[in-house]
C-alpha cells in the first residue's frame, strides 16, 4: 500500500510539474514582462538591466526552476492590471470561492445522496420518476442559465434573495466569511444551488444506479432473510457498499465545482477567484492566469490523491490486500 | 401427532408475464417435523428455491403466492403483514444461501453482522449479544471465534464463510431453517463437513430443516425424507430410504439412474432424455410425459393429482411399483 | 455509390454496402421510429439548423446593418405594435431597436458554426493523434496519451478558457474581436479531442496486428494509409456518437464562454452573447431580450443532447 501511495504522489508531482511548465511558458512568453514593467518609454539599456535583474537571460531550466521556487513560496509576480502582487489578490478572494464551493459541495453531496437513495428505494414511485426525468433535463442545462433562472424567480419575481454579491462579510483577520451574517447567508443560497445543481444530479444518478446494483446482491437478500429492518438494510448494508464507487466521482466533482465556480461567480458577481480569472482572461492579465492555473491544478491533483487514499479507508478488502502486497 | 414445524398446503406461486401466467410452484403440500431434515430435490427451474423463498416470504416481484397456506409452528404466516413477516424471518425461519462468497456484506465485520441480527430479534444487552455471537461462531466450528469476530468476510476461506453464514442464519435460534443449495458452491471436501454440521445442529437443536439441492448424494447422506419436484409440481414424497431404493415416480427413478454411485463401480450412468420443459410451454397432462419411458394416453390428457402426494405416494398415474421390469 | 451502378453488370467481388449505410438502413431508422423523443429531437435540431443556415432569408431584418435599425423601435415588447413607429416584432426588440428574432437567427448561425467547426476540428485532431498513438506506439504514444490523461483531469470548459486566454495574449488587442470566433473554435476543439483519440487508438491497437497490415508492410507499403481506411469504418459509429454528444457540449461551451465575455464579441453575437446582453435587462422588465435567446439555446442544447443519448443507445450499447 505504501508503494502505491508513493507511486501516486510521484505521479501527482509529475502532473504538477507539467502544469507548472505550461504556466511558466504562459508567464514567460505570452505576456511580455518588460512591457508590463517599463511601459512604452524605455531604452535598450533599461531593457537589458531589467532582463538581467529578472533573470530573463538565464537558461530556460534555471528560469523554470526559479519560477517554481517562487510559486511554492507564494510569489506569483505582479498583476498587470492591478499592479499588486498576485498572491495578495488571490488570498483576498480565495475565501469567497472556497466558501461558495464548500456550501455547494455540501448541498450536492447531501441532497445528491439523499435523492439517489430515495429514487433507488422507491424506484417505482411517481416522485422518484419525476425526479429522474427532471434530472435528465438538469444535466443538459448550461450552468449560467440555471443561475439566471434562479435570479429571475427568487430575486426578480419573488424578491426573496439577493441576486449578486456576498452580502455583509465578517473579517476574521486571515479569512473573510459571509456565513456569520444573515445577509451573507442569504446571498450564498442562490449561487450555491446554481453551482451544486449539476454535481447534485450527477451524484444522485450515480448513487441511484449503484444502490440498485447493491440491492440486488446476495448479502442484501441474506440480510432480509435474517429479518433486519428495511432501514438497517438500506442505510447500513446497502448505502455503505454504494459509497465506495461514489467517493471517487464525488471527489472529482469537488474539483469541478471549484472550476465551475468561474461561471457561477460571473452570473452572481460573486467576488471570488473565478471572477478574478475571467477578468484576467478578458484583460489578458497573464500573471493572474498563470497563478490561477497553478493553484487550481494543485487543488485538482490533491483532491485526486485524497480520493485514492479514501478508497483504502472505506473498503477493508483493499486495506488488507494492500497491506499484504 | 404433534404439530409439524412447517406445514405447507397446496402452495402455488404465480408470475404474471406478457406470455401469460406462469406457475413456478404449483399446488405443493408437505410437512417438516422438529429435528427432521426434508430434502427438496429437482433440476434447476423445478421450483425448489422458489418454494423456499415463498416460505420465508422473500419472493421477488412480480412472483407472488397465489393460493395455499403456510403454517410455521401452527401459525399461519403467508397472510402476515410485512412487519410481522420481517419479525418472523431470522427468528422463526432462518435461511442459508448458496454462495458464501456473496452472502456476507464485505464491508461489515462478521461480528457486526451477527450482533445486529441477534439484537434485532432477542432482547439482550450489547455485551450479551456479542457473547452470543461468539458462541454462535463456536457452535458452527470456527476456531478462535473470540479473536475472529472482528474479521471481515474476505479474511475467511469459502468453507469457513459458509460456516459464518450458517451461524448468521441460526444466531436468533429459528425453529425452521431453509438451506438453499448450501454446499453447491463449495469444494467437495468441504461439502461433507457442511452437511455434517447442518445435520448435527438439526439434531441438537431440534430444528426443522428444508434442504434444497439438486444433488441426490447430499440428500441420501443428510435428509430424513425427500420431496422430488418437477416443473413446479411435487412428483414424489417419502422417506429417503424408500425413495432411493424403490422410487415410485419414473422421474425419481431417472434421477437415481443419473446419480453416480461409487459403490456400484463403473456402470454407465443413464440420463433422462430431453430437458425439463419451460414453464410457459408445459405439455398437457403430466408435465413429465415427453420424457417418461412409460407414457400412456392418460398421461398426456389429465395431470396426475398432486394433492394426494404424501409419504409413499407419487403424482403418477402409473407408479413404478406397478410397472414390470425396467426396459433396458 | 450511385443507383446507376445497379444497371451495370456486377463485378466479381460484389461491393458490400458501406457499414454506415448498412446501419442506417437496418437499425437506425427503425430505432428512430420507435423513439418519439429522438424523433422530436431530430426534427427540432433539423429545424434549428435550417433556420440558422437560412437566416439571411428568414430574418425580417439584418441586425448588423445599421441602416435598418431604428432607435425608436427600442424595447418593443413581443407581438405588440411599437408606440412610436407602429411596427410589430415577433419577439420584441432590444435597447437599440434590433429585432430579437433576427438576432437569434444570426446568433444561432454563429453558435452552430462554432460548435460544428470545433467538433470537426476535435474529431480530425483526435482521430489523427489516436491513429498515430496506436500505430506508431513507443514514446510518441506515451506522450500523446499522457497529455490526454492530464487534460482529462481538468474540466474541458476550464481548458477552453485557458486556451482562449493564451490566444488572446498572442493576439494584438486591435485584432482580438476579429479572430475571436476562430479562437473559440480552437479552444473548444482543443479541449475536446481526447475522447476521439482514445476510441481511435483502441481500434488501431486491435487492427494493427491483423494479417493484412503485416502483409502490407511485407510488400513494402506503409500500413498507415491502409489502416486508416480499415479503422475508420470500425470506429465510425462510436465517433458519430461522440461527435453528436460533443456537439451539444460544444454549443454549451461556446455559449458559456460568450456569456462570460471571453467568447464571441458583441459585433458577432452568438446565443451566449445575446444572453449576456439580455441579463442586463432582467431587472428592468424587458424579459424578452433574455428569454427568447435563452429558450433557443436550451432547445438546441437539449435536442442535440437527447439525439446523442439516443444515438449512443441505438448504435453501441457498450459505450454507455
Amino acid at each position: 500500500m505504501l508503494a502505491y501511495i508513493i507511486r501516486r504522489v510521484f505521479q501527482s508531482l509529475l502532473v504538477l510539474l507539467v502544469v507548472g511548465l505550461v504556466a511558466f511558458s504562459l508567464f514567460r512568453y505570452v505576456g511580455d514582462p518588460i512591457d508590463s514593467l517599463l511601459g512604452q518609454e524605455r531604452t535598450i539599456a533599461d531593457i537589458d538591466r531589467v532582463r538581467e535583474s529578472l533573470g530573463l537571460n538565464d537558461p530556460f531550466v534555471v528560469q523554470y526552476y526559479n519560477f517554481l521556487a517562487n510559486a511554492v513560496q507564494g510569489d506569483f509576480g505582479i498583476s498587470y492590471r492591478q499592479s499588486r502582487p498576485v498572491a495578495e489578490i488571490i488570498a483576498e478572494r480565495a475565501p469567497a470561492t472556497l466558501e461558495l464551493a464548500a456550501v455547494s459541495a455540501l448541498f450536492a453531496i447531501g441532497l445528491g445522496i439523499a435523492l439517489g437513495v430515495f429514487t433507488a428505494i422507491r424506484r417505482r414511485g411517481i416522485a422518484a420518476n419525476v425526479i429522474m426525468s427532471a434530472s435528465l433535463i438538469g444535466v443538459s442545462l448550461p450552468t449560467f442559465l440555471i443561475g439566471i433562472l434562479l435570479i429571475y424567480v427568487f430575486s426578480v419575481e419573488l424578491d426573496w434573495l439577493p441576486s449578486f454579491g456576498r452580502g455583509q462579510v465578517t473579517d476574521l483577520g486571515w479569512w473573510t466569511t459571509g456565513l456569520l451574517t444573515a445577509s451573507g447567508r442569504e446571498a450564498i443560497i442562490l449561487p450555491a444551488i446554481t453551482l451544486g445543481l449539476y454535481q447534485m444530479t450527477l451524484i444522485m444518478r450515480l448513487v441511484r444506479s449503484e444502490m440498485l446494483e447493491v440491492l440486488r446482491q446476495d448479502y442484501i437478500r441474506f440480510a432480509r432473510a435474517r429479518g433486519l429492518r428495511e432501514r438497517a438494510i438500506n442505510f447500513r448494508h446497502a448505502l455503505k457498499n454504494t459509497l465506495v464507487p461514489v467517493i471517487t466521482v464525488t471527489g472529482l466533482q469537488l474539483g469541478a465545482i471549484i472550476a465551475f465556480a468561474i461561471i457561477t461567480e460571473t452570473v452572481f458577481q460573486w467576488p471570488g477567484v473565478g471572477l478574478l480569472f475571467i477578468n484576467a482572461i478578458q484583460f489578458v492579465d497573464i500573471p493572474v492566469m498563470a497563478a490561477y492555473l497553478m493553484l487550481i491544478s494543485v487543488m485538482f491533483v490533491g483532491i485526486n490523491l485524497i480520493v485514492d487514499l479514501l478508497y483504502f479507508a472505506v473498503d477493508p478488502r483493499l486495506r488488507i490486500e494492500g497491506r499484504n502486497t | 401427532m404433534t404439530t409439524p414445524v412447517l406445514s405447507v398446503r397446496n402452495l402455488t406461486v404465480e408470475i404474471p408475464t406478457r406470455a401469460g401466467l406462469l406457475k413456478p410452484v404449483d399446488g405443493i403440500s408437505y410437512d417438516i417435523a422438529a429435528g427432521e431434515i426434508l430434502g427438496v430435490v429437482g433440476e434447476s427451474g423445478a421450483g425448489k428455491s422458489m418454494t423456499g423463498n415463498a416460505v420465508i416470504g422473500l419472493l421477488d416481484r412480480p412472483a407472488r403466492i397465489a393460493s395455499g397456506e403456510i403454517h410455521v409452528n401452527g401459525r399461519r404466516i403467508d397472510r402476515l403483514s410485512r412487519k410481522e413477516l420481517r419479525r418472523s424471518r431470522g427468528k422463526e425461519i432462518g435461511m442459508i444461501f448458496q454462495d458464501p462468497l456473496t452472502s456476507l456484506n464485505p464491508l461489515l465485520t462478521i461480528g457486526d453482522q451477527l450482533t445486529e441480527t441477534i439484537s434485532e430479534h432477542l432482547d439482550v444487552s450489547d455485551g450479551e449479544a456479542k457473547a452470543r455471537a461468539i458462541h454462535a461462531l463456536e457452535e458452527v466450528g470456527i476456531p478462535a471465534a473470540r479473536d475472529r469476530i472482528d474479521a471481515y468476510p474476505h479474511q475467511f476461506s469459502g468453507g469457513m464463510r459458509q460456516r459464518v453464514v450458517i451461524a448468521l442464519a441460526l444466531c436468533a435460534e429459528p425453529s425452521l431453517v431453509i438451506a438453499d443449495e448450501p454446499t453447491t458452491a463449495l469444494d467437495v471436501s468441504v461439502q461433507a463437513q457442511i452437511t455434517a454440521l447442518l445435520k448435527r445442529l438439526c439434531r441438537e437443536r431440534g430444528m426443522a430443516v428444508m434442504l434444497v439441492t439438486h444433488d441426490m448424494g447430499v440428500i441420501a447422506e443428510t435428509a430424513d425424507r425427500v420431496a422430488v419436484m418437477y416443473a413446479g409440481r411435487l412428483a414424489e414424497l417419502g422417506p429417503v430410504r424408500d425413495v432411493i431404493t424403490a422410487p415410485m415416480h419414473p422421474y425419481t427413478d431417472g434421477l437415481m439412474q443419473a446419480t453416480p454411485d461409487a459403490s456400484e463401480g463403473a456402470t454407465r450412468l443413464r440420463q433422462i432424455p430431453g430437458a425439463m420443459p419451460r414453464l410457459g410451454s408445459l405439455p398437457p397432462g403430466c408435465a413429465f410425459n415427453p420424457r417418461c419411458p412409460y407414457t400412456q394416453d392418460r398421461c398426456c390428457q389429465d395431470p396426475p393429482p398432486t394433492r394426494d402426494v404424501t409419504d409413499g405416494r407419487a403424482a403418477c398415474w402409473f407408479p413404478l411399483t406397478e410397472h414390470a421390469a425396467i426396459p433396458a | 455509390m450511385t443507383d446507376k451502378t445497379s444497371d451495370l453488370p456486377q463485378p466479381a467481388a460484389v461491393q458490400r454496402p458501406s457499414r454506415f449505410k448498412e446501419l442506417w438502413e437496418a437499425d437506425l431508422v427503425y430505432n428512430l421510429r420507435r423513439s418519439p423523443v429522438a424523433l422530436v429531437s431530430l426534427i427540432v435540431t433539423l429545424i434549428l439548423i435550417l433556420a440558422a443556415v437560412l437566416a439571411p432569408l428568414i430574418a425580417p431584418t439584418n441586425p448588423f446593418d445599421p441602416a435598418s435599425l431604428n432607435l425608436m423601435n427600442g424595447f418593443s415588447p413581443p407581438g405588440v405594435p411599437n408606440a412610436f413607429t407602429g411596427e410589430t416584432f415577433l419577439m420584441g426588440t432590444d435597447d437599440q431597436g434590433r429585432d430579437v428574432f433576427s438576432t437569434i437567427l444570426y446568433g444561432m448561425r454563429i453558435s452552430l458554426f462554432v460548435g460544428v467547426s470545433a467538433v470537426i476540428f476535435a474529431m480530425v485532431l483526435g482521430i489523427t493523434l489516436g491513429l498515430i498513438a496506436g500505430y506508431v506506439g513507443g514514446w510518441i504514444e506515451t506522450i500523446i496519451m499522457r497529455i490526454a490523461d492530464v487534460q482529462l483531469t481538468f474540466p474541458s470548459i476550464l481548458v477552453a478558457m485557458l486556451i482562449t486566454g493564451v490566444a488572446k495574449g498572442f493576439t494584438p488587442p486591435a485584432y482580438r474581436d476579429e479572430v475571436a470566433i476562430f479562437v473559440l473554435i480552437l479552444a473548444i476543439g482543443l479541449s475536446d479531442w481526447v475522447q476521439f483519440a482514445r476510441v481511435v487508438r483502441g481500434a488501431t491497437l486491435v487492427e494493427k496486428n491483423k494479417e493484412y497490415v503485416q502483409a502490407a508492410r511485407l510488400i513494402g507499403r506503409s500500413g498507415g494509409g491502409i489502416m486508416l481506411r480499415h479503422i475508420l469504418p470500425n470506429v465510425l459509429s462510436p465517433v458519430l456518437v461522440i461527435a453528436t454528444i460533443s456537439l451539444a457540449l460544444a454549443i454549451i461551451a461556446e455559449a458559456t464562454l460568450s456569456f462570460l465575455g471571453v467568447g464571441a464579441p458583441p459585433t458577432q453575437p452568438s446565443l451566449g452573447t445575446l444572453i449576456r446582453i439580455g441579463q442586463g435587462f432582467l431587472f428592468s422588465g424587458e424579459w424578452w431580450i433574455l428569454f427568447f435567446p435563452a429558450v433557443t439555446l436550451l432547445g438546441l442544447a437539449l435536442a442535440v443532447n437527447l439525439l446523442g443519448d439516443w444515438l449512443r443507445d441505438a448504435l453501441n450499447p457498450r459505450l454507455r
